[in-house]
């Protein structure tokens, strides 16, 4: 790397301050948000070096996409804390196949029903909430986040003396496929952890999608969402508390979906309220 | 009624409309999924053809979805006005797009027969139109909608400032909207998509947007876009709510799928329109589409997903929206598969919408698992800034942190108001110009000026 000229401040008529056109001053509120503020103009252009860093993290959201989850891996956490699972696989047998056929990723293979339907065939009771961990769009989130979600999510239903499926390995899976799931275990509800697809920003992104009464032929109306989980967005335990509250609400209203507000909040803001100004600088506080 | 068409030496049929307009609809992924596209490219030619021999009048007298069956199909044709359709009730789909790049089809004249108008007519013609004829047709519509400002004139085109945070963050917000505000951003709405339906945090992000408008006197509007029955709630609290946002589509089952019908909207469009809160219109909604939801929610009955899409319109048109944007690269690569398809869909949507009589925003966008990118995007925008587009998104550098998307950034804005000498809403404009962001000549000013934000950055940096 060469050193900066040094009379860059001192230019002759027919050099281009480059400097002045490309520096917007805020760009220290980059502290507040991972969004792309700040990031300066050639003309109204985007400068160089952030079109090409846009670039490069388009090439890594595309990759991530394709890398397979490592199933042996997630077993063997889960069975370091001594949690039992069942690994699935959807309709779809790849990929390529997974992306262009929706339809085929949320519904299980002949052989995951059959390995379910035996499952439950040796229960005498069903359970509260079947738990499934699908790879969907980013298998490096679930990879990443998933065995500890799952875990703790465990824990705190057990707190609240809820029973738990084995939690649920699913390959190539969408969002739907939980309904299937559930209705085969007899299940309650259901809670699926699935990778988000991810943000240019945010290769590593969990969602939850919980289902009250799980059937296949539900529609996202019967579900509620939490999303945006990983270390820079919502943590994990924060995901539990709201996961949980959710499940709880839902057990006395006998419903899940878009009936069922996520109030989880509530009593928590209103009382930040109180005691602390909103936190929006623009207004000064 | 079943159709056919004799090419090459071979006959085609085509069992009923639906199937005719499904065959004819140029090829993309969503079609293929739900097993309606044409089997070969001939046969979608074949479709064309016979397509175009069809006239505008059976489409009053076959539904693509029975009346019986669905409230959509029941909206369109009960809010069908048959005197302005008498201007081109003599007109197959051929010549109707004839007529459509005429000059008999003046801005006026294209006004006049709106509501005579079937969206299955709009997306018929559409099928057999090219680029730029969507484009040319397209920008001979104008649509002016007002709420606290004036969006739709030509010569110029608005944003969605779009200050998504993956955690709702107040501060992160608020960064992202200093960003685009100083950008030229915002004038069509400053509109949150929250990380959560979380009711608490939903309604400190209402109450957010409402303190910095009226703060910096800012002329234009805000929105969470939470489910419109959130939205009631927050209403009925008395929490601030400008205009009123929900995703609609064309069949009612999709919408059922979002959880809404013709009367909960209309409950919406009412509670709203009581509020008055309006500076200068009282255009007060906001809608959400895109092709693929109704095969998404497994309610498309057959129907091709452009035809579904151009019967949303009719939905948003009974509510007399202030924005609605087609979400068009949102919904992922298994309706919509690489930007080819992409680029094509967005210019369908504005120009159905358009001639529909809608104010039409586009969402030019991919996401990463679809064979897109940001030269896609560019092809598209300039493409849609020529057709006329109310407003596009307006985003941080593109990358959409919390919905994981990519749309257009706050610098594209200022791209296409560039190269095609546009300019954001006149009030916004003034705005922009009192506040030391734009200059005189409505152009931004030197990069780096903090206009009205010098005193809170500062006081911020001094912390």
């Amino acid at each position: 790397m060469t050193s900066k000229p040094e009379n860059n401040h001192n230019l002759s008529k027919n050099e281009v301050d480059i400097d002045e056109y490309q520096n917007d001053k805020w760009h220290e509120l980059r502290r507040f948000t991972q969004a792309r503020i700040g990031l300066g103009r050639a003309g109204v252009s985007l400068p160089t070096h952030h079109q090409l860093q846009f670039n490069l993290d388009h090439a890594a959201a595309r990759d991530a996409v394709h890398i397979p989850l490592n199933c042996e891996t997630i077993v063997q956490e889960l069975a370091n804390h001594s949690l039992p699972h069942v690994r699935l696989h959807s309709r779809a047998q790849h990929r390529s196949e997974y992306l262009q056929r929706p339809d085929l990723g949320r519904r299980l293979n002949r052989a995951s029903v059959e390995t379910l339907t035996q499952y439950q065939s040796t229960q005498s009771t069903s359970s509260d909430v079947a738990i499934v961990l699908a790879d969907g769009l980013s298998s490096v989130a679930v990879q990443s986040q998933g065995s500890e979600l799952s875990r703790k999510l465990i824990e705190s239903l057990t707190n609240h003396s809820l029973r738990v499926s084995p939690i649920c390995i699913v390959e190539q899976g969408r969002v739907a496929i939980g309904d299937e799931i559930g209705e085969l275990l007899q299940a309650k509800s259901v809670v699926l952890i699935v990778g988000e697809r991810p943000g240019l920003s945010s290769p590593d992104s969990l969602g939850i999608y919980y289902t009250y009464a799980p059937k296949l032929g539900l529609t996202d109306a019967n579900r509620n969402c939490i999303s945006n989980i990983r270390p820079a967005g919502l943590s994990i335990d924060d995901a539990v508390a709201r996961c949980c509250w959710l499940i709880l609400e839902a057990n006395k209203l006998g419903y899940s979906g878009v009936n069922l507000k996520d109030k989880s909040q509530e009593s928590a803001d209103n009382a930040a309220a109180i005691n602390s100004p909103t936190g929006n600088f623009l207004l000064g506080n | 009624m079943s159709f056919f068409a004799d090419v090459a030496n071979q006959r085609f049929h085509f069992a009923d409309l639906k199937t005719l307009l499904a065959k004819a609809t140029p090829l993309r992924s969503g079609d293929c999924l739900a097993g309606v596209a044409a089997a070969s490219m001939l046969e979608r030619a074949a479709a064309q053809l016979a397509l175009a021999e069809l006239p505008l009048k059976h489409f009053l007298n076959e539904l693509v979805i029975p009346y019986e069956q669905d409230e959509v199909s029941r909206l369109i044709v009960d809010s069908h006005d048959l005197s302005a359709f008498s201007v081109v009730s003599h007109l197959t789909v051929g010549d109707f797009r004839n007529w459509l790049l005429s000059d008999s089809a003046t801005p006026e004249a294209l006004q006049l027969i709106r509501a005579g108008l079937t969206p299955e007519m709009v997306a018929a013609v559409s099928k057999i139109m090219r680029v730029q004829d969507l484009i040319l047709v397209a920008q001979k519509c104008e649509v002016v909608t007002k709420f606290n400002n004036t969006l739709g004139l030509s010569g110029h085109m608005a944003t969605r400032l779009q200050p998504n945070h993956q955690t709702d963050d107040i501060s992160g917000i608020a960064a992202s909207i200093l960003d685009g505000l100083l950008y030229g951003n915002g004038d069509a709405v400053i509109g949150i998509n929250p990380a959560t339906d979380n009711y608490a945090a939903v309604t400190q992000l209402m109450k957010m947007l409402d303190e910095v408008i009226t703060h910096y006197q800012i002329p234009t509007q805000s929105c969470v876009l939470t489910h419109v029955t959130t939205q009631l709630e927050a209403i009925n609290k008395g929490v601030p709510v400008d205009i009123v946002f929900q995703s609609i589509a064309g069949t009612q089952g999709t919408n059922e799928s979002f959880g809404v019908s013709l009367s909960v909207l209309d409950e919406a469009y009412d509670t709203a329109l009581s509020l008055k809160r309006g500076k200068v219109g009282d255009n007060v909604m906001y809608f959400e589409t895109g092709q693929g939801s109704a095969l998404s929610a497994n309610a498309h009955h057959g129907v091709d997903q452009q035809t579904c899409e151009a019967r949303a319109y009719v939905v948003a048109r009974r509510y007399n929206p202030l924005l609605i944007n087609t979400v068009v690269g949102f919904i992922g690569p298994e309706y919509l598969y690489d930007g080819k398809q992409i680029i094509r869909a967005g210019l369908e949507d504005h120009f159905c919408g358009k001639l529909l009589g809608l104010p039409m925003g586009v969402d030019v966008c991919y996401t990463n698992h679809a064979e897109a990118d940001q030269d896609d995007m560019d092809m598209l925008l300039t493409q849609l800034g020529v057709a006329g587009v109310n407003f596009i998104m307006g985003i941080p550098g593109s990358d959409d942190i919390m919905l994981n998307y990519q749309t257009t950034s706050y610098h594209d804005a200022l791209y296409i108001r560039d190269v095609l000498g546009k300019q954001p809403a006149p009030e916004f404009t003034r705005w922009l110009q009192n506040m030391d962001i734009f200059e005189g000549n409505g152009r931004i000013g030197q990069a780096g000026r903090l206009g009205p934000f010098e005193s809170s950055f500062k006081a911020l940096v001094k912390e």
